[in-house]
């Protein structure tokens, strides 16, 4: 983490250390706070509502889980263009490329499309690295060209990735008398990333502990199945905090420097030495493998993997939750990630929910039919029409939100700090000793 | 290295001294050599068959009206623009049209004439940007628990160098600021120390002392020229005569994209040719 | 000596020069297969003409979208992505026009209104084409430009006049927003299904024709397309507006400088883009029946290839680009299946743009 930790230089330029304490102490109090909050917030709307437990904590682990898989893609995101100011909407062909990799490797010989059977820790190192060569095979051309072209071209990439899987063409491919393949747009099957925690929980050493949760889920009215996915949501937030390290740790180092002097003014940078193509090739594949690993650990949470998840709308779900955060800070992206999961994504379909046990909403099928109420002065149908389309709506709401943020305040929630990249404290002053000059 | 040391990798010659009867012509060993060298844009040739030399220790000037093409010169030598023709030789080693960054590892480096700070950055992180051959520049040694050790060591020195640079330049008031909220004349400060911090074998200044003030600009001539002893090279380009007069062994007039004339200051000064140029006649 | 200097000179350049080699190459090979084929018979000279033809009008739908994409790139100086949401604005708004006065009487009002979303008013009972309906269909399309251009306008005012001097990738960003805000709106009224909405097009086969019949709703949309890109010329090249226009793309402190009204052009820009592109939508849909939310943002990135590879601040490149597009996108289809047309195109596009970093006709730096 950063060198600066537990530093307690009050007057430190790293963005507003208070004199108690270093600022990824108060960061995390912010976040856990802001978490606990809104946990509690959600899981006392629902008891008093009347939902049931497992519903709430169903509601809660796929707020925790969509969070931290959005956390994961958001600080790549970042660290590419926030840092480096690489902007590549193309994060959806990485996750594809990391995904299918993954699912080539793991799938059974005997499924159809089939697989090489390789055991799952296989299958997740491979999509990783997978998306990281990828990443330098796109950036060799794509680096050439100005910033808007650039983003143009990851795109076009993101999108030849995904026609190509959905293509005929590569749905089955014959070879040594299995039949390979995509799975065209019926996807492609394998296990589960997921399926590590049942299993792991059933090893010798570890399965007195999970009995005993299975136990005590069950006594509190959850589902075991309820405990595999908090525990797979556990396993996600491990990675972001991994990611989180590595990525302050470049940040806080003459390479987080290189790149932050690419994004201000590439030119100076190649004027004072610095080999910018190659750092931008080494952050860009970087970027790519933690991409893929991110859209594997979230993805490869199914059994199935189709195309029509890695469409490039997915994209700039990442884009929104990282200018919530504020482009440029980590801490940023993962409270944007967090934000955007917990109110924009899986909230509205919580408050549906809600909506619909207490009140007894009419669904009209269209919106003219629920206007038509209106003119009788009836405006429950149009507000049952309204909260059906809760889904939908969500989607008006954020793009809502983008806009005011751009208009009203385009650096987000964090964006604003002053973040020093160098691996030491720069403040301090050499003592005044006789080798002055 | 610090600029206070004698450089023990230059060249023991003494500095080529500015007396009036010495070097009127090249020396034998140029650090720079410009050859016939060509650059169009389009319909407008900005360069046309410059050739010129810069003595290995001199402080040699580059001046020329305005769109003379100085600027399209250095971006040629500097690899920001790739030559259509000629040869750019750096210290024995042929350099032209390769890129920016290796010709600046090489130890050539310049100044731009405005002033590229990179604005969301401190005055600090600027500075620590420029000194060649730092580990951490590689993600591997950044982030490896090991090699990290190794990084921040080097880290600690390079900013002892930074804070001792910055006093002299009189702006580490303004180490903590972010470099855009700098004026103009702060600016071409940090542009200069940022560049000799590169340890640079030649510099090329882009009118290095505009917008700084008077004091300041003496004290910066000094260690120019005792840099200079030290066996650092300098070409500068500026506006300023009597500049260009006091502190330059050799001048080289710029005309229209080609050298008009090259020698002593002296000399250039009361060439008609050169006055002709500058008062906007064709020659 | 020299020969180092010159084989670090040519470094980078060789890479470069032997890929554009190789890519002509390419293109020539394909070529003399192409003549191969057509030669052996292998491949159906009607077939051959089948698949220009289907270029040609896909060219023209992506050249009506890629027109006002380039302006605003090149006036406004930023990549408009809900230009997409534009044509599917233009191809809601002009159809429920079009069912509203063509279905009178053939169905209810809820159901034409909302184009057939419940299954209330089919195409084939409201005689939805262009033989049975021109009243219709003719009001529709203009129906179609009109509500464009006013949601383009509005948008403008609402949100785009307050970033005016914001970067390029604010605006990209705000216009993300734009597209997602006006894409869900839509669908919040007309529902996510996709649906046909316009009946068979009739067939014209004069006896004369050599290539069998002619699809009059194709026809439509290349004549109504073709008419309007020689409008647009004609107003770039013999109006004072066009003049600002170009002018404004070249430089816009220059032009302001010279008194031309920069808020004025820009609002013509979004008048004109947001028109063509109304029409482009509603033409789509007339041609292929189809109309679903997502008409726009999935021609999304062919326009933008289009414009990209022509060079942004040409809108005659954006012109060339289309015709380059959609010309791939049917013409490799003799070497590959069909799914994978788009590939061709995106493909085609990084290549070129890989050798030519600016597009084919230069460009406008918005960043």
């Amino acid at each position: 983490m950063s060198a600066n930790a537990g530093a307690d230089d009050g007057e430190t330029p790293n963005g507003g250390d208070s004199p108690e304490q270093p600022r990824w102490r108060s960061d995390l109090q912010t976040l856990v706070g802001l978490l606990v909050a809104t946990y509690v917030g959600f899981g006392l709307l629902g008891l008093f509502t009347g939902v049931r437990p497992n519903s709430i904590a169903g509601f809660l682990q796929t707020v925790t889980f969509f969070a931290g898989v959005f956390a994961l893609l958001t600080l790549a995101v970042n660290l590419h263009w926030g840092y480096t100011g690489l902007f590549n909407i193309g994060v959806a062909g990485f996750m594809g490329v990391g995904v299918y990799t993954m699912a080539v490797l793991t799938a059974a010989p005997t499924a159809s499309p089939a697989g090489f059977g390789l055991p799952t820790f296989v299958g997740v190192i491979g999509g990783t690295i997978a998306a990281g060569l990828v990443g330098v095979v796109i950036a060799l051309p794509a680096l050439r060209v100005r910033a808007d072209y650039f983003a143009i071209i990851t795109l076009g990439f993101s999108e030849i990735v995904r026609l190509g899987v959905t293509s005929g063409a590569l749905r089955q491919i014959e070879l040594g008398g299995r039949v390979y393949g995509t799975g065209g747009g019926g996807g492609i099957g394998y296990q589960p990333v997921s399926s590590v925690v049942p299993w792991a929980l059933e090893l010798p050493g570890v399965s007195a502990v999970g009995d005993g949760l299975y136990a005590a889920a069950a006594f509190l009215g959850l589902s075991a199945s309820i405990v595999d996915r908090v525990l797979y949501a556990l396993v996600i937030i491990g990675f972001v905090l991994l990611f989180y390290l590595l990525l302050e740790r470049i940040a806080h180092s003459p390479f987080g420097r290189v790149l932050k002097a690419i994004r201000e003014d590439e030119t100076a940078a190649r004027s004072l030495g610095k080999n910018t193509r190659r750092a931008k090739l080494t952050v860009f594949a970087l970027g790519a493998a933690l991409m893929g690993l991110a859209g594997i650990l979230w993805i490869g949470s199914r059994s199935l993997a189709t195309p029509s998840s890695f469409v490039p709308v997915v994209t700039f779900y990442i884009f929104v939750a990282l200018i919530i955060g504020g482009s440029g800070s980590n801490t940023g992206s993962v409270v944007g990630a967090f934000v955007f999961a917990a109110f924009l994504w899986e909230g509205p379909r919580f408050v549906r929910t809600i909506l619909r046990r207490s009140l007894d909403l009419a669904s009209p099928p269209t919106v003219v039919d629920a206007v038509g109420h209106l003119a009788a002065l009836n405006p429950l149908p149009l507000f049952g029409y309204v909260v059906d389309s809760l889904d939908v709506l969500r989607w008006v709401a954020i793009g809502v939100l983008l806009v005011v943020l751009m208009v009203r305040r385009p650096e987000g929630l964090y964006g604003a700090r002053t973040d020093i990249a160098a691996a030491t404290d720069l403040s301090v002053r050499p003592t005044r000793g006789d080798d002055d000059e | 290295m610090t600029m206070s040391e004698p450089a023990a990798d230059k060249t023991d010659e003494a500095s080529p001294a500015a007396t009036e009867a010495t070097i009127s012509t090249p020396g034998d060993d140029p650090i720079l050599a410009v050859e016939s060298l060509q650059k169009r844009f389009g319909g407008i040739t900005a360069v046309d068959g410059a050739t010129f030399t810069v003595d290995r220790g001199s402080i040699t000037g580059l001046i020329g009206p305005n769109g003379a093409g100085k600027s399209t010169t250095f971006n040629c030598i500097t690899g920001v623009n790739t030559p259509d023709g000629g040869r750019v030789v750096f210290d024995g080693t042929d350099i032209t049209g390769r890129s920016t960054d290796w010709i600046a590892t090489r130890g050539l480096v310049r100044t731009f004439q405005i002033a590229r700070e990179l604005p969301a950055m401190t005055v600090l992180e600027n500075m620590l940007l420029a000194p060649t051959d730092q580990r951490g520049e590689s993600l591997w040694r950044s982030v490896l628990p090991g090699a990290r050790d190794a990084v921040v060591d080097q880290e600690e020195q390079l900013r002892e160098r930074a804070w001792e640079t910055l006093e002299f330049f009189e702006i580490d008031h303004l180490a903590e600021e972010k470099a855009g909220t700098l004026s103009g004349g702060q600016r071409k400060l940090l542009e200069l120390a940022r560049a000799l911090l590169t340890d640079p074998d030649l510099l090329l200044l882009d009118e290095p002392m505009a917008g700084v003030n008077p004091s300041l600009e003496t004290k910066l001539l000094d260690r120019i020229h005792t840099l200079q002893d030290d066996g650092y090279s300098f070409l500068l380009v500026e506006h300023d005569m009597d500049l260009i007069m006091e502190h330059c062994e050799r001048v080289i007039v710029l005309h229209q994209g080609a050298v008009l004339d090259a020698g002593d200051p002296a000399a250039v000064k009361a060439n008609e040719d050169v006055i002709e140029a500058y008062l906007g006649g064709e020659v | 000596m020299n020969a180092d200097g010159l084989a670090a000179r040519f470094e980078n350049p060789t890479a470069e020069e032997l890929f554009g080699l190789a890519l002509l190459l390419g293109v020539a090979v394909l070529c003399l297969d192409l003549v191969r084929r057509v030669a052996t018979g292998e491949l159906a000279a009607a077939r051959l003409l089948g698949l220009i033809w289907n270029g040609l009008v896909d060219s023209l739908y992506i050249a009506l979208a890629a027109v006002g994409l380039s302006m605003t790139y090149s006036i406004l100086r930023f990549a408009n992505f809900a230009h997409g949401d534009l044509l599917t604005t233009g191809a809601f708004s002009g159809w429920t026009v079009a069912y509203l006065i063509g279905g009178i009487g053939a169905a209810d009002l809820g159901s034409r209104l909302l184009l057939d979303a419940d299954g209330g008013a089919q195409a084939g009972d409201l005689g939805m084409d262009v033989l049975a309906s021109p009243l219709a269909i003719v009001l529709g399309l203009i129906a179609a430009a009109v509500v464009t251009i006013a949601v383009s306008l509005a948008i403008d005012r609402l949100v785009y006049k307050r970033l005016r001097d914001a970067d390029g990738i604010t605006l990209l960003i705000a216009s993300v927003g734009i597209a997602l805000a006006l894409r869900y709106l839509i669908a919040f009224v007309y529902t996510q299904e996709a649906r046909g909405i316009v009946a068979a097009a009739p067939m014209w086969e004069p006896a004369w024709l050599p290539i069998g019949a002619i699809n009059l709703h194709e026809a439509t949309l290349v004549g109504s397309g073709l008419t309007l890109i020689v409008g647009v010329h004609l107003m770039l090249q013999y109006t004072k507006l066009g003049t600002s226009m170009r002018a404004m793309s070249d430089n816009r402190d220059l032009a302001q400088v010279t008194g031309i009204s920069t808020e004025r052009v820009i609002t013509a820009t979004w008048a004109i883009g947001g028109g063509l592109a109304g029409v482009a939508g509603y033409l789509i849909v007339l041609d292929q029946s189809q109309i679903t939310i997502n008409l726009g943002w999935f021609l999304l990135l062919l326009v933008f290839s289009a414009v990209i590879l022509g060079g942004i601040g040409s809108i005659y490149g954006a012109l060339a680009g289309s015709l380059i597009i959609g010309t791939t996108i049917n013409i490799s289809l003799i070497w590959i299946p069909a799914d994978l047309g788009n590939v061709a195109a995106f493909t085609l596009m990084i290549l070129v743009l890989v050798l030519k970093p600016d597009g084919l006709f230069g460009g406008v730096a918005t960043t």
